[in-house]
């Protein structure tokens, strides 16, 4: 077990022009489940696979428990990871696939039986030991890989995406077993996804990651909740958070309270100390209500869609030209083309800079 | 012959169309089972187009020798005898030119798959300068005849005293067989997932490791199916082993070299003998074809 130091780390693949990790930096401490959340293509896999070692990176540096790591190659580090595409071997036996790492680092037969023994019995795969992984179902193959990964008492765990290639059922299934076996190990874990549901239910903090960088860093319900931009913002949450184009009356006095911000029609209060101008306003579906059309404040809509979800219902409505998404309790009775008016919780609206998309820190 | 061929074509044939139920036009699917009948039809002659010369050839070399000056000749094996093929094997030249044939074969085998493999392997997985000219390169060494070939090497080979060794006609079919070595182990490794060559390198395998224990045991089936070609190539090549030996002959370069001088049952016995070997090495290497692990690469 260790932490991970990640400085100024900067890699192009050959024939590219843009660079696939810029200059990120990212501390992980010892026993803590960071994971690297982004679209494809935002570098998040190439920042992995640079800890790992299978690929170099051309500046920075990468520190593991203190040791300097950044050239080393992969069986030098004393990790373990665990691979989207399961990356068994097909040509051993379960029980061999388990033991590949110890029987690399030369440990003594009976332990590699108790340790494999042990793994599997917390991954349920003890009837599966004497098989190929040809005659194992997709997700007891990914079993047999975390399996694999968990055994070495490595110094760092990663995990490339290792839920992707499940089908849905499973991956809810497995993602909270997963969370149960890192958080009994305890080792420290990177893990890299595209889904957003998984960062937030896994991760102890979240690197967002955007074209190469950290977009930001933080504790899941930080990210969910002070998305540090309209990116951000846009990628997590299921629907994605609203944004709308609002104008900001700020006082220029300074005034603590007193600011407005006109969306459409309607004003609604805001927090002093905006500049006048177009803000971008921010809102989660769930953070907007439907209230009657006298209550104060009260933005009118139209509604566009009505999806029943079980839970809630999800409305797609248009204020003005612009859409939005809002949550509401199933029992709320809307149609197709009724006008409705929408109330947003003032504490869950975020500002942002209408042309950088940046979050105008106003908490 | 001509009987079996009727009657498999018969028994091919759909047996009776179903009669056609009211409102239920049945016509696509009695042209599916047409396309099936001629299938299996298609499937026949290919297979009698192989089989029979074989055939022929076998019959011709366990028959006693005045069966074969019969006319017409018989299709089964009425007078069987070894005679024939026996005093093919006892000829002069016939058991040196087998082991030499032999020797060469393996031979070829291990100095092309010793290069071969690990270029296979370096086109595969790395991006190197010339990546794509240096497999196009390798189709031009094919494209040399092999007459052109051997004559200079023969000069060289005479110079250098390995001219009329097993050596000789190695280092020539090495030459020749190292293109489809190379192209096809390199196909074998694309096969391979790198995923599962990263995971061994995680788990601590040095690079060399990694290929030994994982690629290797993963490409294995390719492999064995590459060296079927190399083998078969080199059991075949006629041509070049004729120029570069004159004692130590090749089996195929020894029957060709006293074909013409030989009576007609001990040509057939020759040709029947030349085609085993390739038989028995497909038969022994099929089983490394077929997936070992109940799965494909994956």
């Amino acid at each position: 077990m260790a932490e991970i130091t990640i400085q100024n780390l900067v890699k192009t693949y050959p024939g590219q022009t843009e660079r696939a990790t810029d200059d990120v930096s990212l501390h992980v401490d010892d026993g803590e489940f960071m994971v690297l959340l982004g679209p494809s293509g935002c570098g998040k896999t190439t920042l992995l696979r640079m800890v790992a070692g299978l690929e170099l990176p051309d500046a920075g540096s990468v520190h593991i428990g203190g040791r300097d790591v950044t050239y080393l190659p992969p069986n030098k580090r004393n990790l373990s990871m665990v691979f989207q595409s399961y990356a068994v071997f097909p040509h051993r036996r379960v029980r061999h696939n388990i033991g590949f790492g110890l029987a690399m680092a030369k440990v003594p037969k009976a332990e590699i039986e108790k340790k494999v023994a042990w793994a599997a019995d917390l991954l349920q795969l003890g009837p599966y030991l004497d098989r190929y992984p040809a005659q194992l179902s997709g997700g007891q193959r990914q079993r047999v890989a975390v399996a694999r990964a968990i055994v070495m008492d490595a110094d760092v765990l990663l995990m490339d995406e290792p839920l992707s290639n499940l089908d849905a059922l499973l991956r809810l299934g497995f993602r909270a077993e997963l969370k149960r076996i890192v958080e009994q190990i305890g080792t420290t874990t990177l893990y890299v996804t595209h889904d957003q549901v998984e960062a937030l239910s896994l991760g102890d903090r979240i690197a967002v990651m955007r074209t190469g960088q950290v977009a930001q860093l933080g504790r899941p319900i930080e990210v969910y909740d002070h998305p540090s931009d309209t990116f951000v913002g846009g990628f997590i949450g299921s629907p994605p958070m609203n944004f709308l184009d609002a104008m900001a009356h700020g006082g220029v006095d300074g005034g603590v309270d007193g600011g407005t911000i006109t969306v459409g029609d309607a004003k609604l209060p805001a927090p002093g100390g905006l500049p006048d101008g177009p803000v971008r306003l921010g809102i989660r579906a769930e953070a907007i209500s439907v209230v009657d059309a006298h209550t104060e404040g009260a933005v009118p809509a139209m509604v566009d869609v009505v999806e029943p979800l079980g839970a809630a219902t999800l409305l797609t409505v248009r204020v003005g030209e612009q859409e939005v998404k809002v949550q509401v309790p199933p029992d709320v009775n809307v149609r197709n083309g009724q006008t409705v008016h929408l109330s947003l919780t003032p504490r869950a609206m975020r500002l942002y800079d209408a042309e950088t998309g940046l979050g105008l820190d106003l908490r | 012959m001509t009987s079996a061929e009727t009657s498999a074509e018969t028994s091919a044939r759909p047996a009776a169309v179903p009669r056609p139920q009211p409102a239920v036009d049945t016509a696509p699917l009695r042209a599916l089972r047409r396309r099936r009948a001629l299938l299996q039809v298609a499937c026949w002659v290919v297979t009698a187009f192989m089989v029979v010369p074989v055939y022929l050839i076998a019959l011709a070399a366990f028959s006693s020798r005045s069966a074969l000056n019969e006319f017409p000749l018989r299709f089964l094996p009425t007078s069987f005898s070894t005679e024939t093929m026996s005093t093919f094997l006892s000829s002069t030249g016939v058991l040196a030119g087998l082991i030499n044939s032999i020797m060469v074969g393996l031979l070829t085998l291990v100095v092309s798959f010793l290069i071969g493999v690990p270029a296979g392997y370096a086109i595969a997985r790395f991006a190197f300068r010339g990546h794509d000219q240096y497999q196009l390169f390798l189709l031009f060494t094919r494209a040399l005849p092999i007459v052109v070939l051997s004559v200079p090497l023969a000069q060289l080979f005479l110079s250098t005293g390995v001219y009329d060794t097993p050596l000789a006609v190695t280092l020539l079919h090495s030459a020749l067989a190292l293109p489809t070595t190379i192209l096809l182990t390199s196909a074998v490794f694309l096969a391979v997932p790198v995923d599962a060559e990263e995971a061994a390198r995680i788990f601590g395998c040095t690079p060399v490791g990694a290929f030994t224990r994982v690629v290797l045991p993963l490409a294995l089936p390719g492999i064995a199916a590459a060296s079927i070609f190399t083998f078969v190539m080199s059991w075949n090549e006629v041509l070049g082993a004729t120029i570069l030996t004159l004692n130590q002959r090749t089996l195929p370069a020894q029957v060709l070299s006293s074909l013409s001088d030989s009576p007609l049952a001990f040509r057939f016995a020759g040709g029947f003998f030349l085609i085993i070997p390739a038989i028995v090495f497909i038969a022994v290497m099929r089983r490394y074809l077929l997936n070992m692990w109940g799965t494909t690469i994956r």
